[in-house]
């Protein structure tokens, strides 16, 4: 079983199942609250006099029990870490907005999520906090446009996780936050006993059993490690479906699971070059054009709009080719044949980027198509080129200042081809976290 | 007599809540959970825009194609209301209300520090309530969404946001001690 289950990543009305679902979520998530005592905002300002640090110690067993059981399935192959929300970096905004929310939470005495846990049993504060929020959240949507450019661009770094920025195995990460945890546990405990008056010999033995556990879970994640690109790439399936039309019936439909290797022998994923052209002029789609070529090649001839990512560069861009663009962007891979725009290929649907084709014969084979009625390309062919390597002689490095590198859309209105291209439409990005 | 002697169905005297570290355990196997079957965390802020924006949208659909914050959430024919959050918030108030239920702890009072009145702590909840989602919605989400489930995934920005929080929080409560204590 591969999660997260794509039928639960967005709510959706053909599927009333997945409100279930979240509903369900929602309810365990504001029935823990409540019973941790967070209903009660003086259990929470307490935590910023250090008489009672119960915010602090729920908030961290929270996130590192959460953290070692996804780490844990992530490393086992059981969750593909790729297809899970994570909150992409953006600095500025991040951090004022993080200080204004430190303002309301000692003002009003609650987080949002706890106002709620509060206004459902009645408190009038919690309610209050609630309503409050709406005017604040109303509030933001008025006065965004006012710092539009600031709350998009400034200090936005993408899908950027911790292990990243240090250098380290997400591994060695998920045991450094649970070290750093369980050392603010005894910090917080130090802090109540001094500050709260509180006896610690009254808290139950059982807590450091659950230190050691839980330390233990973190050597297992480390030592588990993360799935190889050639495991999470054996992993991959696809769909595809037949329909066949039937005399005064209903059509048949076919599914067809392949693997990723499957999808390459039957040439699934290859499209010609009239199609990767057309896709341009398809509203449906938003085709980007991945150059893999050594970027002489690029410069020597590449077609217009195409951005050059030499092979050893693509982990380089993967986090930007997961976050960044919408939901039907179609990745056309290209090399000077297929060779190298293979293994990319392999690498990025390994990576889980969605949408992945190869252009077919590669730039040799869209001169062929394209290049035959071009007068500006006087190139002459190199009979003695190798498996993947340009099949013309340029004697200028002119870029796409060909006319076959960007082709007449009323030239080439009508071409035929077997559309390859069937869209995925992963879940919008934007919609995940607090939204 | 029988009737006398029988339990009440829910408790009438509140119960006490459970340990911290239990309590957390358990929020991180539901958060674990939510990551694992449908690949989003915990929120609750951003649902508290959704609302906002349905409401705008319903009276004034001209201003909220214009506005671009409104715009992403509900422009043309997009229903803002159709995102996951939403019935994680509506779950979540059903959420608490069952374990007040179950726990005998629902009861209309109001809860702050014993030298405020009640006017007072109610003024500012309120105002609280301002402020936090107004930053909420700044920083792309609340202690659940950004501290919490970016905590969990590891995200960097989420775990600045976090200290950012706790800084805000920390910075403000020695001039405002009197509100608690």
């Amino acid at each position: 079983m591969n999660f997260p289950l794509p039928e639960f990543v967005a709510v959706s009305a053909s599927n009333p199942w997945t409100y279930v679902v979240f509903a369900l979520i929602g309810f365990a998530f504001g029935y823990t609250l409540e019973m941790s005592g967070f209903g009660d905002s003086r259990k929470l300002a307490a935590q910023f006099y250090f008489t009672e640090m119960t915010v602090l110690k729920v908030m961290f067993t929270a996130i590192v029990t959460a953290m070692v059981l996804l780490f844990g399935a992530v490393g086992m192959g059981i969750l593909n870490f790729n297809q899970v929300w994570v909150n992409p970096t953006y600095l500025s905004s991040g951090i004022l907005g993080g200080l204004i929310m430190g303002v309301g939470f000692i003002i009003g005495g609650f987080c949002p999520t706890t106002s709620l846990a509060s206004a459902s049993t009645g408190k009038i504060d919690g309610m209050l906090f609630m309503l409050g929020g709406f005017v604040g959240a109303l509030l933001f949507g008025e006065t965004e446009s006012l710092f539009d450019n600031w709350y998009n661009n400034a200090g936005y770094f993408g899908r950027v996780t911790l292990d990243q920025v240090f250098n380290l195995p997400i591994g060695v990460v998920v045991l450094l936050v649970v070290l750093m945890a369980l050392f603010m546990f005894w910090g917080s405990e130090q802090l109540e006993r001094i500050f709260g008056k509180k006896d610690l010999s009254k808290e139950p033995k059982l807590r450091l059993a659950g230190a050691g556990a839980l330390f233990a879970a973190a050597v297992a994640v480390v030592l588990i490690g993360s799935p190889t690109i050639e495991e999470k790439y054996n992993a991959l399936t696809f769909t595809r479906t037949e329909t066949i039309e039937q005399l005064n019936a209903d059509p048949i439909v076919n599914t067809y699971i392949y693997t990723a290797d499957e999808m390459l022998e039957n040439r699934l994923v290859f499209i010609t070059p009239a199609e990767a052209f057309k896709a341009r002029y398809n509203q449906a789609m938003n085709p980007v054009y991945l150059d893999v070529r050594a970027e002489a090649d690029y410069n020597l001839y590449h077609i217009e709009d195409a951005i050059n990512v030499p092979q050893n560069r693509l982990a380089e861009v993967l986090p930007v080719l997961l976050t960044e663009p919408p939901a039907n962007t179609v990745f056309i891979v290209m090399s000077n044949d297929e060779t190298a725009a293979i293994e990319a290929w392999k690498f990025l649907s390994a990576s889980a980027v969605p949408n992945v084709y190869i252009l077919e014969g590669g730039v040799n084979n869209w001169i062929v198509f394209f290049g035959k009625d071009d007068k500006t390309l006087a190139v002459q062919p190199k009979p003695e080129a190798g498996d993947d390597e340009l099949g013309y002689i340029f004697p200028v490095a002119l870029g796409s200042q060909y006319e076959s590198c960007s082709p007449n859309p009323v030239e080439y209105e009508n071409l035929e081809f077997t559309a390859k291209i069937k869209l995925q439409l992963k879940r919008d990005k934007s919609g995940g976290g607090c939204g | 007599m029988t009737a006398q002697t029988k339990k009440p169905l829910f408790p009438t005297t509140p119960k006490p809540f459970v340990h911290p570290y239990f309590g957390g355990m358990v929020l991180g196997i539901v958060l674990f959970l939510a990551l694992l079957l449908t690949g989003n965390g915990l929120g609750s802020s951003g649902a508290t825009s959704r609302f906002v924006t349905a409401v705008t949208d319903v009276f004034a659909p001209e201003h909220v194609d214009r506005t671009p914050y409104l715009l992403k959430l509900a422009g043309g024919d997009k229903n803002p209301l159709d995102d996951w959050i939403v019935p994680v918030y509506i779950g979540a108030l059903f959420g608490g209300f069952a374990s007040g239920l179950f726990n005998g702890r629902l009861k209309f009072e109001t809860t702050k520090g014993p030298n405020i009145s009640n006017r007072t702590r109610w003024l500012m909840s309120f105002l609280g309530g301002v402020i936090f989602l107004y930053g909420a919605r700044m920083a792309r989400g609340c202690t659940s969404g950004q501290a919490l489930t970016g905590g969990t995934t590891l995200s960097a920005g989420s775990w600045v946001v976090r200290f950012a929080i706790f800084g805000g929080a920390y910075g403000l409560a020695y001039f405002l001690r009197k509100l608690w204590n």
